[in-house]
């Protein structure tokens, strides 16, 4: 076998996408061994044979062509009167997925996309394999199938057309939507060609011919989303807009101390309140404190069922119960912060892995020492957590805002005890996931509350304090670091003891971990990554590009300090630990390419004009960062006062995610991201006391605002690589290259994200 | 009982609900309009921006009672009756301004009410304007764009928005 035939698993997602992602390689594996048998069988749905192996069978039977419309396969449908529905498998929370995936199939279906119609798709893992938002993975893992299923569509209408005018299909030409034969002067739309077409016999998948980059139309072009008619109209769209006839709103009360359980409360006075339909306890099911996407579980609390949401709220603020915090949280972030100290002065605890000789090159060098310190921070999605469910006693339907469905699903059916086949869900857009909606929680929680009030339809929606209150937070973490630059002013050495949470002893908390072969370890001959874990029962789970968002800060940050003290240019020693191209992990294809790395670092600096005088007080930061196959540099443009009040003039972004499938939505992604990466930096944190988030809403918790959100411009190497995802990776290098920026322009050191934990402010 | 006028609509709010209730609610819950958005519910975010007689006002802040037979609007007001979409709304699809999509009703609004003020901001005028609108997904750059981009369009349309 083959390196590249070995499953390499992005250590940074979650342990259920990477899952995902194995069974997805081995079945991938597996097609190509048994391919001639699978492309065999007849069939609406022979893209799945590629994808799902064996189990497309099942598939088969349920894509059958209707007589006015052309059902190529689950992704295309022509109808007669010409209009193309495209189904767009994954769930959209703001990474743009329902307007770019569809384009990948239009692409090769040479469809006139004024004329293409998007749907949700039904969540159906028969169908479509995996449905899932998270690890920008969506366009890398569907870019096959969906050209193909574009293409063999595309085939089927080209062979209706050539029996058609009896000519051969190699005289058959498609563009926008219509297939021509020259020779003869004539045409016909696709929906012309649909009941022929769906006659015909289904083309191979695998070996149906796709177009060259040269030949796309439409991808890379600037599409603009396919919901934003609906969404500047308002028109019902998210899960929170969901409605069931004769549904009640519901609120949902949590502990003050995370993991505290309700022993008893006021029910009978609350059942009493203006609006108030029922209320009841409902007990802890499962480890609500563990992230997992299709975990079974409920936090304790109280539901208030009521006929508006306004009551539901309401009722809340007259609740009192009796709280058993037997097994809470207790846990201080101060008391964290004085721990990790304490740590990180002794040796660590574990050697995640090492290189050279460590200890001989920090004689030898001249040696740089600094310490990182990270803080939590909440999703804080702008739509709140709210998921609807109508228990219907052998079976549930579920309205639902998730990045998960399937796995929601799968959680839902255990805690019920029903079988899958019994749960329906319906995918709602999500205002907002940036990871928090992998988890299924609430949906979970609605669940139980429908069963529990015996079949009611009923929507549990959080207050924004219940969101923040109550999160899979990223874990705050610390960075004690240790290099030694040599004589010629080279990085020598490298050593990172990393300080995470753990709530066993043994297993970094979700979102909390590093991978021993994170950059630059292996590009430093002389290199030890180090770990040791404090205790913590806060919650954690994967924000916005996971591990990255917040190693990238601590690492880029200490290779500048270490380019400072060499009296080196930070992007000539950057370069300079790039090397010569070629893979940072040998013989794994996801690692980082450091050629690619060279590429955007000399690109974005080229752009922003890297060396060209400032003002006093005002400065240029570099920083780089490989996630989620996304190479970026960013540098960004920086003033910072005597009062250390920061002013963010513009970042520029130089990114190789290899062929851009939106140009509009992939820019924006990157745009926000970076907006994202510099508001988080400067004010977010999430703090805890006695195992009590200390923030409730946006007053504590400032998400920046457009009068401090500066100009980003945004440059794709659009190489040949496999296309990557594009709602994570632009996230981690701004906070760097801000800090950095600060650095130069004040020769102050950031070393605590967010920076306003060191006193400044925007 | 309490009489509304939404988007031109009369509607009559029974003495079920309490006049206390926000207006976002009302709108959302019993009225099922349900394009004016919960963020924050404490003035903080905006989502929930609605016009009180040509003025863009936090909807979670505004309860029920003391918006009788006032004028207002909600995003699905915006549009013409005909569906046709106004220069606001078609500059944020052409500069495909939303992410999640979640805040932009309010953004809308508020940008909507600005431009009848000020027909053509600066940069400096749309941040001070629009500053009280939280995008969690990050699209300052896009909205003040649209916003130039509409003002391009009210003033080649002559003023009407």
């Amino acid at each position: 076998m083959s390196t590249n035939e070995r499953f390499h698993p992005d250590p940074y997602v979650p342990r259920y996408l990477q899952d995902l992602e194995r069974a997805r390689f081995e079945a991938a594996k597996l097609d190509r061994r048994h391919f001639i048998k699978l492309s065999g069988l007849a069939g609406g749905g022979l893209v799945l044979a590629l994808s799902l192996g064996p189990s497309a069978k099942t598939a088969l039977a349920q894509a059958k062509p209707a007589a006015t419309t052309f059902e190529a396969n689950p992704y295309v449908q022509i109808k007669t009167d010409g209009t193309i529905v495209l189904f767009a498998k994954n769930p959209e929370v703001g990474q743009g997925v329902k307007t770019s995936l569809p384009m990948i199939v239009a692409e090769e279906l040479d469809a006139d996309w004024s004329k293409v119609h998007v749907e949700q798709a039904v969540i159906d893992i028969k169908l479509y394999g995996p449905q899932v938002a998270g690890g920008s993975t969506s366009t890398p893992t569907n870019w096959d199938n969906l050209r193909r299923a574009g293409a063999t569509a595309r085939a089927m209408l080209v062979a209706a057309a050539a029996k058609t005018w009896k000519v051969p299909e190699s005289e058959i030409t498609t563009a926008s939507g219509v297939a021509y034969h020259r020779a003869s002067n004539r045409s016909a739309s696709y929906g012309e060609l649909a009941t022929v077409a769906a006659t015909m016999p289904v083309p191979d998948a695998a070996s149906v011919p796709l177009k060259k980059r040269s030949e796309y139309k439409l991808l890379g072009t600037r599409v603009s989303g396919v919901d934003n008619p609906k969404i500047v109209t308002g028109q019902p769209l998210f899960g929170i807009d969901a409605r069931v006839p004769g549904m009640l709103f519901a609120s949902y009360t949590k502990a003050p101390a995370i993991g505290a359980r309700a022993k008893s409360a006021n029910l009978a006075e609350i059942k009493k309140l203006p609006g108030v339909k029922d209320a009841f306890i409902v007990e802890q099911k499962g480890d609500p404190i563990a992230f997992g996407p299709n975990a079974p579980a409920v936090a304790s609390g109280v539901a208030i069922l009521a006929s508006t949401t306004w009551a539901a709220f309401q009722a809340k603020k007259q609740l009192k119960v009796e709280w058993d915090e037997t097994d809470a949280s207790k846990d201080s972030w101060k008391g964290a912060i004085a721990e990790a100290k304490k740590i990180a002065a002794q040796p660590a605890a574990q050697t995640l892995g090492q290189a050279g000789d460590v200890d001989a090159a920090f004689k030898d060098g001249k040696t740089v020492e600094a310490m990182y310190t990270v803080n939590y921070v909440a999703h804080a999605d702008l739509e709140p957590q709210n998921c609807t469910a109508w228990f219907k006693g052998d079976s549930i339907e579920i309205w639902a805002p998730t990045q998960t469905p399937q796995a929601a699903v799968d959680a839902v059916a255990a805690l019920l005890g029903l079988t899958k086949e019994k749960v329906t869900l319906h995918q709602l857009r999500g205002g907002g996931g940036f990871g928090r909606r992998l988890a299924n929680d609430s949906v979970c929680e609605v669940a139980a509350v429908s069963k529990q009030a015996g079949g009611v339809p009923v929507k549990v929606q959080w207050m924004r304090e219940d969101d923040m209150g109550f999160d899979y937070y990223r874990p705050g973490q610390f960075h004690s670091f240790k290099a030694a630059v040599d004589k010629a002013g080279k990085l020598a050495a490298y050593q990172n003891h990393f300080i995470s949470f753990s709530r066993d002893g043994k297993a970094t908390v979700a979102g909390g971990n590093i991978a021993p072969t994170e950059f630059p370890a292996p590009l430093v001959a002389n290199q030890r990554m180090q770990q040791s874990l404090i205790a913590s029962k806060i919650p954690t789970g994967p924000w916005r590009a996971p591990g990255s968002n917040t190693i990238a800060f601590a690492v880029q940050s200490f290779l500048h300090e270490c380019a400072v003290a060499a009296n080196r240019d930070y992007r000539d020693f950057l370069l300079e630990v790039m090397g010569s191209p070629r893979m940072a992990i040998e013989g794994n294809p996801r690692s980082l390419n450091t050629g690619r790395a060279a590429d955007v670092i000399k690109l974005v600096t080229e752009k922003a004009g890297w060396g060209k005088p400032l003002p006093k007080g005002r400065a240029l930061g570099l920083a780089f960062h490989y996630s989620h196959a996304g190479h970026f540099a960013e540098v960004a443009d920086v003033s910072v006062d005597a009062n250390k009040k920061v002013t963010v003039h513009k970042i520029w972004v130089a990114a190789d995610i290899g062929p851009v499938v939106n140009m509009s939505g992939a820019e924006n992604q990157v745009q926000g991201s970076v907006i994202d990466g510099l508001s988080t930096a400067m004010g977010l944190a999430i703090t805890f006391e006695n195992g009590r988030v200390e923030q409730t809403n946006f007053d504590k918790y400032p998400i920046i605002r457009i009068d401090k959100a500066p100009e980003v411009e945004v440059h794709f190497i659009q190489s040949d690589f496999s296309p990557t995802g594009c709602g994570e990776p632009a996230f981690p290098p701004a906070a760097p290259a801000i800090a950095n920026a600060i650095y130069t322009a004040s020769g102050q050191r950031v070393r605590t994200l967010p920076f306003r934990m060191e006193g400044y402010s925007i | 009982m309490v009489r509304l006028n939404v988007n031109g609509q009369s509607y009559e709010v029974g003495d079920d609900v309490d006049p206390k209730t926000p207006l976002l609610w009302v709108l959302r819950d019993t009225l099922g309009l349900v394009g004016t958005k919960y963020g924050c519910g404490v003035g903080q975010c905006s989502a929930c921006t609605v016009h009180l007689n040509g003025t863009p006002i936090q909807s979670c802040q505004l309860p029920l009672e003391t918006v009788a037979d006032q004028k207002i609007t909600t995003i699905e007001g915006l549009a013409a009756k005909d569906g046709a979409l106004t220069h606001v709304q078609q500059a944020w699809i052409e500069e495909d301004v939303p992410q999640c999509g979640y805040c932009q009703a309010g953004q809308i609004m508020r940008a909507t009410a600005f431009l009848a003020r000020v027909p053509k901001p600066t940069d400096a005028q749309i941040d001070t304007e629009m500053a009280p609108n939280i995008c969690r997904c990050g699209t300052y750059v896009r909205i003040r764009k649209a916003i130039h981009r509409a003002a391009d369009k009210i003033a080649k349309a002559g003023g009407a928005s």
